[in-house]
């Protein structure tokens, strides 16, 4: 394998608070190769936003990296200091959250916003930038762009800013993306557009992308592979094809039935019993055991480590090559 | 449960409207020479709902599901129509006797359960807040008795009752909320996205939670959603809404397996397919245009691939196909099945 473009290793998210200290990441690990769409699902509180957070320095405090290390391209930015992560933030890891109305500038011209992003993190003059931000919102797909560039946010409607927001990221031809449920806040009618433009725009440029979303059917148009997250850890990764159709996680199993389909009759989900554990209760060994039809005794005792199956890994005991046959019949 | 589908609908909504003043204060109006300014928020809506059936509502941002929904519980009144539940009217002013009475027979269930529930009363107490304000019971064990029963309907604890909603996650919050809506033995339940604000494992429950409660107390839905893969769990018919019109009404099963409407036809491609390499997704082209300034004509024309001259001129009125209620002059036409495919991807 070629060298990953992020390394993510151990990585330990941990919140001081008054009730004590909470673990909102617990020993995650992954790789991303360079141009690789990874997804990163997971319900609300799995920690999918704190990974991205993490990777891209913008945890707030008194959150902090508690442990593990995020590499990219080798080197790691984990612990640089402010300044140094400023630098790497927009020029090699462009970010793109949820709600586009926060994350531009309102006072400021879209095309203003581009610029300051392309001279602050790149070599063009700022009549170089104006340009390259008019081919930009072009790419994205903002109709009559030369004409909008002088527009204010507030003149776009909520998918034509969600364009603008990945064209900023896009502004430095950042190695990486991270884009932190892109598409939740817009209708179903323009997340299409949006997803489509996303995915093509990193493909032509060759962009990593880390697609953070709860919705698995964005991540099974886009993604290449998908992290499955709960309660912060790491439930299983894999090719996206072989987590939903053939998952080894009970926890995945459980949410890729409990998912409607359109497909489906007026039939009951599948349901999994019981909701995520809060941070300041999680179970003992495995997170998901008092919600697992098929926990056992080890699974209360011992945290599961990831094991391979097929393509893919999954942290359960279940799959533990070593494990007695009358063990897993209990 | 089997459905007579001719007996008489517990209820019917004719030609219902809302417009909203959205006009600027007087003096700018006056300064910046501006007429006042109004948005037809819903607009002649009609659609019927027979007892034991859910009905689903589905629409983008602005198409006006939960104007409806609010109309209909009586929380804002219509500009134009008529409500009719168990053949009253309960949108007439001049009935609000009978209206009051009727009332108890439904109820609501919003979408956020972080705000639908005062955080200030404990669980016991919210969910017995129908009973006393419907002066259904008064006696304290009674009325302590019925809120154990309740909870353990929504398959909670009965202790769980002295908590408060903070203590809860966000699908046992719905389920309160929905222990509340059944105190009173309702009839009809409006539920404006009842599991948007859930995560998919929650939300499972949450509906198959609805789909229990419906089979065993005979319950009457009208269900707001924009999430069609829900409206296939749950609907037995669905009404489309495109800026305030019903585009097409159809059984569930007919509008899946042959939707009409092009805004249907757009709305179901835009779905993204779980199956990797399965059905490709179709982007739509465009977006929602603004409803204070909607399009003439047919409001769909500008997004659609099938639009004319006429379209642009004439707004479209209802014809019928099959089970199906449609509101477009290409259905009307048969133009329909010529359009290739192709018009609807993005280019």
């Amino acid at each position: 394998m070629t060298e990953p473009l992020l390394s993510v290793r151990d990585l330990t998210v941990q919140f001081p608070t008054r009730r004590g200290l909470l673990t909102a990441v617990d020993r995650l690990s992954f790789d991303l190769a360079p141009g690789e769409v990874l997804g990163l699902v997971g319900e609300s509180g799995a920690g999918k936003s704190m990974t991205g957070s993490a990777i891209i320095g913008l945890l707030e405090p008194p959150g902090r990296i508690a442990g593990g290390e995020i590499r990219l391209k080798g080197e790691r930015i984990d612990n640089l200091p402010a300044e140094a992560m400023r630098r790497i933030r927009g020029r090699r890891i462009g970010m793109i959250f949820q709600d586009p109305l926060t994350s531009l500038n309102p006072l400021i011209r879209i095309g203003d916003q581009l610029v300051e992003t392309i001279v602050t993190h790149t070599d063009r003059t700022p009549w170089e930038a104006k340009l390259h931000a008019a081919s930009l919102l072009e790419a994205v797909g903002i109709p009559a762009a030369r004409a909008r560039i002088d527009s204010y946010p507030h003149e776009f409607s909520g998918g034509m800013r969600q364009r603008v927001v990945i064209a900023l990221a896009l502004a430095a031809d950042p190695e990486l993306i991270i884009a932190d449920e892109p598409t939740t806040a817009l209708d179903v009618s323009v997340q299409a557009q949006i997803i489509a433009v996303l995915k093509d725009l990193c493909r032509d440029k060759g962009t990593a992308v880390i697609l953070i979303t709860h919705d698995m059917g964005v991540i099974a148009e886009t993604a290449d592979r998908v992290a499955v997250l709960y309660a912060g850890r790491l439930a299983e990764i894999g090719p996206v094809a072989d987590v939903i159709s053939r998952p080894h996680h009970p926890y995945t199993r459980g949410l890729m039935g409990s998912i409607p389909s359109l497909d489906g009759g007026r039939d009951r989900l599948e349901q999994i019993p019981g909701s995520m554990p809060r941070l300041s209760h999680i179970p003992p060994g495995c997170a998901f055991n008092p919600r697992c039809l098929q926990a056992f005794a080890r699974c209360v005792a011992e945290r599961p480590p990831a094991y391979r199956a097929d393509a893919s890994e999954a942290a359960c005991f279940l799959l533990d090559p070593a494990m007695s046959p009358a063990e897993a019949a209990r | 449960m089997t459905i007579d589908r001719n007996a008489p609908p517990l209820l019917r909504v004719e030609d219902l409207a809302r417009v909203f003043d959205v006009s600027k204060p007087w003096l700018a109006r006056m300064i910046e020479r501006e007429p006042r300014r109004f948005v037809k928020a819903v607009d002649g809506v009609s659609f019927s709902i027979a007892k034991g059936e859910t009905f689903a509502l589905v629409g983008e941002s602005g198409s006006g599901k939960s104007t409806i929904a609010r109309m209909v519980v009586g929380l804002i009144r219509p500009t134009r129509g008529r409500i009719l539940f168990d053949n009253v009217d309960i949108a007439d002013p001049g009935r609000t006797a009978d209206v009051a009475r009727l009332r108890r027979r439904f109820q609501m269930i919003f979408q956020d359960p972080f705000a639908s529930l005062n955080p200030r009363f404990r669980v016991d107490a919210i969910i017995a807040e129908p009973l006393t304000a419907f002066g259904l019971m008064s006696d304290r064990a009674e009325i302590e008795a019925r809120v154990a029963d309740l909870l353990k309907l929504v398959r909670l604890d009965p202790a769980d009752g002295r908590k408060y909603p903070h203590e809860f996650s966000g699908g046992q919050r719905q389920r309160i909320a929905i222990a509340r809506a059944l105190a009173a033995n309702p009839e009809f339940i409006v539920c404006d996205e009842p599991t948007s604000a859930l995560d998919v494992s929650v939300q499972a429950q949450v509906l198959n939670l609805m789909r229990d409660l419906q089979d065993e107390f005979g319950l009457t839905y009208l269900l707001i959603t924009h999430n069609l893969a829900v409206v296939r769990h749950m609907a037995d018919d669905v009404g489309v809404l495109y800026l305030g019109r019903l585009a097409e009404v159809a059984p569930t099963e007919e509008l899946f397996a042959r939707p009409r409407h092009p805004y249907t036809r757009m709305l179901l491609d835009a779905v993204p397919d779980l199956r990797p390499g399965g059905r490709p997704r179709r982007a739509i082209t465009g977006e929602i245009p603004n409803p204070i300034d909607p399009p003439p004509g047919c409001t769909f024309h500008p997004r659609c691939p099938l639009a004319d001259d006429r379209c642009r001129r004439e707004a479209p009125g209802y014809t019928r196909d099959g089970g199906a209620r449609v509101a477009c002059h290409a259905v009307e036409e048969g133009r329909t099945e010529t359009a290739p495919p192709a018009a609807f991807a993005l280019a």
